[in-house]
């Protein structure tokens, strides 16, 4: 194996939801624990469900899944914390996952324009093409909620 | 030899919270922010109601000389399900009484952490921040959360309306009802 060859391979974690997999890079991970009871309150931000408590942090809780399969995961195994970006302040958001997680290796082939705002880019292993995901569009933020609301008004600015 | 320094200790700062209970969910709010507890049914005949065009969360006004204060229904407010409200905390430094199912005990905290930038809806208006309690988290409300400038705006709007002798309201457009 050639040195450009090991520079261009990154680590991933793998995880399930319901039947597929995806993958988020292994730097955004911080862990991955056993689910833990979920705290709610009212709120009015969109997949967030509440907060887990985790060493002292309050950490919340965001479920992916409908935005990635189409469909609400109801059985859930872990949850993946992973760090998010608010420009330069970081953020623990934990995400349900519906099954065993596992760490790679594997070179990523970057977005295109065409993909969905939450691919970060593709990686093939085991015989499968994987989404890797980005999570800073992936949950919700400040930005996310300015860039909905702005494509609330577009319709109205039209019309 | 050289001993180590004894580490400093800070006395930990508390803050006194009461833990009140709207439609079954329990929140935390600064006791000093209350400036008075009233059961709802002393109410009866001190408030007058009042009507604003799309804020159905107030539908009351209390009457304190120059004074109004504006009676929001906890419930309607965090779009819980709607609950009469059995207690009013009246707010300081605010022009709102919240109504509350009832108050659940007094304590303190001694951590207030952000709420995590994940919420990025009105929440962000309600909570100061998350407390955790006794093995719980609870959101601690910002007294100053209920009732934005645009509402404030639109419940003067209201009163004005109401204050209008009925002469000068010949379509009879006042919003009392």
């Amino acid at each position: 194996m050639t040195v450009t060859t090991e520079l261009e391979l990154q680590s991933f974690v793998l995880l399930r939801l319901g039947e597929r997999r995806f993958a988020i890079s292994a730097k955004e991970i911080a862990e991955l624990v056993a689910p833990s009871r979920v705290f709610r309150f009212p709120h009015r931000t969109p997949k967030l469900e509440g907060v887990i408590l985790r060493r002292g942090r309050i950490v919340p809780v965001c479920d992916v899944s409908e935005m990635l399969l189409g469909k609400r995961m109801t059985s859930r195994r872990f949850y993946l914390i992973v760090v998010r970006n608010y420009g330069a302040h970081k953020e623990w958001v934990a995400i349900p996952v519906t099954g065993e997680c596992e760490l790679i290796n594997a070179e990523m082939t970057a977005a295109v324009e065409s993909d969905a705002p939450h691919v970060a880019g593709w990686l093939s292993h085991d015989g499968d093409v994987i989404e890797v995901l980005n999570i800073d569009t992936l949950t919700p933020g400040a930005e996310r909620a300015l860039a909905e609301a702005a494509g609330r008004q577009r319709p109205e600015a039209q019309s | 030899m050289r001993l180590a320094a004894p580490a400093k200790t800070t006395p930990v700062k508390t803050e006194q919270i009461v833990l009140f209970r709207v439609s079954g969910q329990l929140f935390a709010i600064s006791s000093a922010s209350v400036q008075e507890v009233r059961s709802a049914d002393s109410l009866s005949g001190a408030a007058t109601e009042i009507s604003a065009p799309g804020l159905r969360k107030v539908r009351h006004v209390l009457r304190r000389g120059d004074r109004s204060l504006f009676i929001v229904n906890g419930a309607m407010h965090f779009g819980l399900h709607a609950a009469e409200g059995a207690q009013l905390f009246v707010l300081r430094k605010t022009r709102t009484a919240l109504l509350i199912d009832g108050i659940e005990k007094m304590t303190s905290m001694s951590r207030l952490q952000a709420l995590p930038l994940s919420f990025c809806h009105e929440e962000r208006q309600w909570y100061r921040g998350l407390t955790a309690l006794d093995h719980t988290v609870l959101p601690v409300v910002h007294p100053e959360g209920f009732l934005s400038p645009e509402e404030l705006a639109l419940l003067d709007a209201a009163l004005l309306q109401m204050d209008k002798p009925a002469s000068e309201d010949p379509e009879g457009t006042g919003c009392a009802q």
